[in-house]
């Protein structure tokens, strides 16, 4: 059987996450290897999420452990 | 702290109960990121999000007995987390403007990736580039929000389908095709920035995740 693009694309986000079953994902694989245009765009899904991991992108407030320990504390002393 | 190495969760949990309540520190360091990311997925404003965050460990901390252990201690921490952004969001004035109920279903056409007829190579080299990581923080928190909070949960929090169904109420299916769309949806945003990222043509095999 001859995946589609669009089916390809339906999946690929489980795919990814390594949740399709073995017949869709050797489908996959096989339909990966001759078509450009999925192959760029499960390339590009996954920069996005090696981006999304890395620490940079999404950062932490400067001081926010910081104070976030100090308003901690204030309730901890309060009561026991 | 060295008295505190090696000891589990839930000893410290239970210590912490019993009196020593200055383990609280210690029980949450690691999970001080994922909570304010967490609010941040809801609130989308930096200072709500802290603010939010330190009430949601405040709120932890005073209903730590009421922890069961049948669920992770992180995921019922993101829940708490989770409620506290919806809280705050219901209280701002924009409310309305973004529901935090069920979606309505936008288009398919909404849902499916760019393509790129000319793909080129993708140097690891231009994904240091800052301004693709702001275009990325950008694209996210244009996301609606039922789509960013899901995508927030697991690609950036890494928690699992079950764990992000539980923290939110919703089903491990309404998950699943959440986080489809909301990487399609990202990816046809940065698409046009990966491309301006990319010299040379070739296949660029993406690092496995």
């Amino acid at each position: 059987m001859k995946l589609e693009c669009k089916h390809v694309w339906e999946h690929i986000s489980e795919y990814i996450d390594q949740t399709v079953d073995a017949k869709l994902r050797e489908e996959i694989e096989k339909h990966l290897e001759h078509c450009e245009i999925c192959s760029a765009v499960l390339d590009s899904t996954r920069n996005i999420l090696v981006l999304t991991a890395d620490g940079r992108t999404f950062e932490l407030p400067v001081g926010y452990s910081e104070r976030l320990h100090e308003r901690l504390e204030e309730e901890l002393k309060k009561k026991k | 702290m060295m008295e505190t190495r090696g000891t589990t969760e839930a000893e410290l949990i239970a210590r912490i109960l019993a009196g020593q309540t200055e383990l609280f520190h210690e029980l949450i360091r690691p999970y001080e990121r994922m909570v304010y990311m967490t609010v941040f997925s809801v609130v989308k404003n930096e200072a709500e999000a802290e603010d939010g965050a330190q009430e949601a460990m405040i709120s932890a901390y005073r209903h730590l007995a009421s922890f069961r252990g049948d669920a992770k201690f992180s995921t019922w921490l993101v829940t708490i987390a989770i409620n506290e952004g919806r809280k705050r969001l219901r209280k701002a004035k924009n409310a309305a403007e973004e529901s935090i109920d069920e979606p309505t279903e936008g288009q398919e056409g909404e849902f499916t990736p760019a393509l790129l007829t000319d793909w080129r190579e993708i140097p690891s080299e231009a994904l240091e580039r800052k301004e693709l990581r702001e275009a990325l923080r950008t694209a996210v928190a244009e996301l609606p929000g039922i789509y960013r909070q899901v995508f927030t949960l697991r690609d950036l929090e890494e928690l699992n389908v079950e764990e992000t169904a539980r923290a939110l109420g919703i089903q491990p299916g309404a998950v699943k095709v959440r986080l489809h769309r909301a990487r399609m949806m990202l990816q046809k945003r940065l698409v046009p920035f990966l491309k301006a990222a990319a010299p040379s043509r070739g296949r660029w095999f993406g690092r496995a995740l």
